[in-house]
């Protein structure tokens, strides 16, 4: 019975998934609005039922739950959620009102459920396979739109290659450890007291076929042109479930099955987390697309949140999830802000298009200057708790160049982030933006009042990620 | 549970903040009415503040050593950090000229019509901030709030700055946010040293003198670039000269005057070795600000930009002040503090005057003052005469005492730091004179009318304080003695030899 209950939260989001999507063919009207609600209720019901999965692992070590595969869930359907909410409007703006949307985001946060529980390599491929397909058709949603069909092809083909090296990475571990589940894994290279140099091999292919998901620097070259390409709801959802679902796993995968080889990564990850906020923000200097802009953000920030991961310890782990809970927070309010952004139904996109938004509308104005210091992660805004968080741990753990690097390049982001404030309150322009639905200012109000006011209650926040922090750890039994 | 004093002042402005933007009225409120509303709000709210300040000065003990007015709270305990409040001698001072200042500045910006809400609101976020900074006891809470200032004055000066205020907002963000971040990374490892963020913790756990060297280089570019110490100053001339008035005033009184509390806060308590071990480069940075920066003012065309660089060589004074490690000289430096916050306030103040007349700021076009505003001209010497230190004002106490300092620790350092008082009475005479008493060149466009009793009302009490503390110095030296001389013995306890072995024991056990 423990198994059902482990299994009802994935079987729950995809039978309503599938439901949805029979419902959708054999109806003839359009009730896209109502799939678009059923599916934002059925994540909330995926939620709970996730609370009531039992902690443990299921089907012979292939799957696992945990207060940490927990947290991670919920940040995903926060993310998915808000993407949901965001879409209906713009979608119907722009002429792809269709009920397949829905049911993919759905489905691909089935894939993410399943990525993140993950305690076999096969199942880790699996979650992320199916995430990747759901993925690769919304990247190309607007499939009357160029550029749009342009990110999808782009997203595709180097998500495949992605794939293949994961997968190429995966058979050289299972080939040097004898088992794909990270039980074994862990055991076999924990016993090695030199590591072989195929496995580090392996473990180096499969931390940049997750690292090309997460679009850490180098394997970031996709991120600014899906971001800009793809539909803007599509791109909050990018920008944030994905993100978490991959980081989650790839926190339990280093600092599980492959701690042992710690010092064989850690070099490694040191130099992914310091090339993303590198690129992420001299790459970002130069936009004038306001979603090219938020594409290097993100990568920036990937980049801090990395720093968790190579400190490789408990503080590390606390602080990316709770770097990661804030970002996605903060990215939702973000996009809200972005499709926002849109005159006579059409889109617009340039940061130049702000100008005067101060005078015109002082509400859109503040959320998106509570947002964009937060994102540079200026105090007492939620941002700069994540960037402190993740400070700590990479001092702690002596990263003290990283650290360094990382206070750089925040100066340097903090310069694009304040050109978005500046267009919008030094400028002076008529913005004449459409007027924003209810769920979009729901969406931008809640994100911005939770950035400004997090200084005043922070503590829930570290308690919940401490929690899930101590159920990577082997002692935990990972 | 005692009366939440400190509490109060810190979130008082910020709910009045809050409370502009309620909308008012059956209909929203129009523009000129919340315009109106957030004016009274503004003021009403500082000047409770600054009633609260009053009382706070009177209950304060000036007998106890250590903090108080002690607050505390759970913030957040899985890291040790928690919400503590508590104010000394040190720091009593600062919170009272945040709080004096406030309405004073509201006042001055009665006029201002462009988006009046956002103005107000931005300058009660800027109190609360700089209240805050001045009285929190853990370093968490003094980084958020020190570097929460940058959101309110980067919107002041770029939204309702002079004609170049893009470039000055920006610059002013990137180089304290860039001074500010190396000592995020300093707290960190502090953090991570002793295990809790508590600032009275902190002062007492040593460090060891190589580490101690780092973190004090890790505080001089925050505290450095804050109080604007020369080399770090490059954005100031930008920042004042092209902020609206009332933001030049706070940025002048208070918010340069925060980087050289944490100099005395952090600095010199927290890292002893460090601090001994540099302060011939301080003073070296110190003299250079008060020498270089004279001349600087002297070729000064801009009335605004001749008083910014004026205040940049004041704050060289109070470096060196800080770093002799004396009574007197620190008891000197914070004086000038005081003193440089109210006279540097007022002769913004005085600028803003004339700007509210429609006179240009250039120095050539302004003349003969002297006899179509006498008031004004009286209060205009006033003031600049307590700025260059004539005896009699605040401004002579907190310099002489000062150079006292200095001279017990380098005459060198005296005698320089004397010719910089000289060269400020040079630059400020020729400004008296070109402003006052030359010949006048722009009657025809600007008002001519003497000042007006809200400018009285401005004017008068940083008058009478100023002079007041010129005769009655122990008004002011009496409160923060104690803390001062707290703060050199346990300076010259941690310098002690003994110490010293135990300082490099706790280096080699880490």
């Amino acid at each position: 019975m423990t198994m059902f209950y482990t299994m009802l939260p994935i079987l729950c989001l995809a039978v309503s998934g599938m439901a949805m999507l029979l419902y959708g063919v054999f109806t003839t009207r359009d009730h896209t609005f109502a799939i678009t609600g059923t599916a934002i209720v059925v994540l909330a019901i995926t939620g709970r039922l996730i609370f009531a999965a039992p902690d443990g692992r299921m089907f012979h070590g292939l799957f696992l739950t945990s207060d940490f595969t927990r947290f991670a869930d919920m940040l995903v359907l926060l993310g998915a959620a808000g993407a949901l909410s965001l879409s209906v409007a713009f979608n119907q703006r722009v002429g792809i009102t269709r009920f397949e949307y829905p049911v993919l985001i759905m489905f691909a946060v089935t894939g993410m459920i399943v990525l993140v529980s993950a305690a076999n390599l096969l199942t880790l491929y699996i979650g992320f396979e199916i995430q990747s397909l759901a993925l690769y058709i919304l990247a190309a949603f607007a499939r009357s739109d160029l550029r749009s069909s342009e990110a999808g092809l782009k997203y595709f083909i180097l998500g495949a290659l992605s794939s293949g090296i994961l997968l190429y990475g995966i058979s050289l571990v299972y080939g040097f450890s004898g088992t794909t589940g990270f039980v074994g894994i862990a055991h076999a290279f924990g016993g090695n007291a030199t590591a072989s140099i195929g496995s580090t091999v392996g473990i180096v292919f499969v931390l940049v076929g997750l690292a090309f998901k997460i679009s850490a620097a180098p394997f970031h070259m996709w991120t600014p042109d899906v971001y800009e390409g793809a539909p803007s709801p599509v791109t909050a959802f990018f920008a944030t479930a994905p993100k978490v679902a991959v980081f989650a796993l790839l926190l339990r995968l280093m600092l599980g099955p492959f701690a042992p080889m710690l010092t064989q990564w850690q070099d490694l990850v040191q130099i992914l987390a310091a090339a993303s906020m590198i690129i992420g923000a001299i790459g970002a200097i130069g936009q004038t697309n306001i979603k090219r802009l938020m594409g290097y953000s993100s990568i920036g920030h990937m980049g801090y949140a990395l720093m968790g991961l190579a400190a490789g310890t408990l503080a590390g782990v606390r602080a990316t999830m709770i770097y990661l809970a804030i970002y996605v927070v903060m990215s939702l309010g973000t996009f809200g802000c972005i499709i926002a952004m849109s005159r006579k139904g059409r889109p617009v996109e340039r940061i130049a298009d702000l100008a005067g938004m101060a005078s015109e509308d002082g509400r859109y104005a503040l959320a998106m200057a509570i947002l964009m210091w937060s994102m540079a992660g200026i105090p007492p805004l939620s941002g700069f708790f994540g960037k402190f968080y993740v400070f700590a741990a990479a001092i702690d753990a002596h990263l003290d160049v990283l650290a360094v690097i990382g206070v750089a390049t925040s100066v340097v982001a903090a310069f694009y982030y304040l050109r978005v404030i500046k267009v919008m309150y030094f400028d002076s322009g008529t913005p004449g933006f459409d007027k924003r639905t209810v769920g979009i200012n729901l969406v931008i109000a809640v994100s911005a009042i939770a950035t400004a006011l997090f200084v005043f209650y922070p503590s829930p926040l570290s308690t919940i990620s401490s929690l899930a922090a101590h159920a990577v750890f082997p002692s935990q039994g990972f | 549970m005692t009366f939440p004093v400190l509490s109060l002042m810190i979130w008082l402005p910020l709910a009045g903040a809050g409370l502009m933007f309620i909308p008012q009225g059956r209909h929203g409120g129009s523009d000129a009415a919340a315009a109106h509303n957030a004016r009274w709000i503004a003021l009403w709210t500082s000047l409770i503040v600054l009633v609260l300040a009053a009382i706070m000065l009177f209950d304060f003990n000036p007998a106890t050593h250590g903090f108080q007015f002690s607050e505390t709270a759970t913030w957040i305990p899985q890291f040790h950090i928690a919400y503590r409040l508590g104010i000394d001698g040190v720091s009593l001072f600062f919170i009272a000229l945040s709080a004096l200042l406030t309405p004073i500045v509201i006042l001055a910006s009665w006029r201002e019509g462009r988006r009046v809400r956002d103005y107000m609101a931005a300058f009660m976020l800027l109190e609360t901030m700089t209240i805050g900074m001045f009285s929190s006891l853990d370093f968490l809470m003094f980084y958020i709030f020190f570097e929460g200032v940058l959101i309110p004055m980067y919107l002041i000066i770029g939204v309702w700055g002079g004609e170049r205020r893009i470039y000055a907002a920006v610059k002013f963000f990137v180089f304290t946010l860039a001074g500010s971040l190396p000592m995020l990374l300093a707290l960190v490892w502090m953090w991570h040293h002793a295990g809790t963020t508590n600032m009275i913790a902190l002062m007492h756990t040593p460090i060891a003198p190589h580490i101690q060297d780092w973190l004090f280089l890790a505080f001089l570019a925050s505290f450095g670039v804050k109080a604007a110490v020369w080399p770090f100053h490059t954005w100031l001339p930008d920042a004042y000269g092209e902020a609206p008035l009332p933001g030049t005033i706070m940025l002048a009184a208070v918010l340069s005057k925060m980087g050289a509390y944490g100099f005395l806060r952090f600095s010199l308590p927290m890292l002893p070795q460090a601090s001994a071990y540099f302060a011939p480069l301080m003073f070296a940075l110190g003299i250079m600000g008060v020498i270089y920066i004279s001349f600087a003012a002297l070729a000064q065309i801009d009335l605004k930009r001749m008083i910014a660089y004026s205040s940049v060589a004041h704050m060289g004074l109070i470096v060196v002040g800080i770093f002799t490690f004396t009574v007197i000289g620190i008891e000197g430096a914070l004086f000038q503090m005081v003193s440089h916050g109210l006279v540097i306030a007022a002769l913004f103040l005085c600028v803003g005057i004339l700007v509210a007349r429609g006179h240009s700021l250039r120095l050539d076009q302004l003349g003969g003052l002297a006899t179509r505003m006498p008031v004004y001209a009286t209060f205009l010497m006033l003031f600049v005469m307590a700025n260059v230190g004539l005896p009699g004002t605040s401004g002579f106490v907190g310099e002489i005492l000062v150079m006292i300092g200095a001279i017990q620790v380098n005459f060198w350092v005296a005698l320089l730091t004397g010719t910089g008082m000289i060269l400020s009475v040079m630059y400020m005479l020729v400004m008296i004179r070109r402003v006052l008493f030359d010949q006048a060149r722009s009657i025809a466009h600007a008002v001519i009318s003497d000042i007006s009793g809200k400018e009285w009302l401005m004017l008068a009490p940083l008058a009478i304080l100023v002079i007041g503390l010129g005769f009655i110095p122990s008004g002011l030296t009496y409160a923060f003695q104690s803390a001062v001389q707290d703060l050199v013995h346990a300076h010259a306890a941690a310098m002690l030899p003994a110490t010293h072995l135990a300082m490099a024991k706790a280096g080699a056990l880490q």
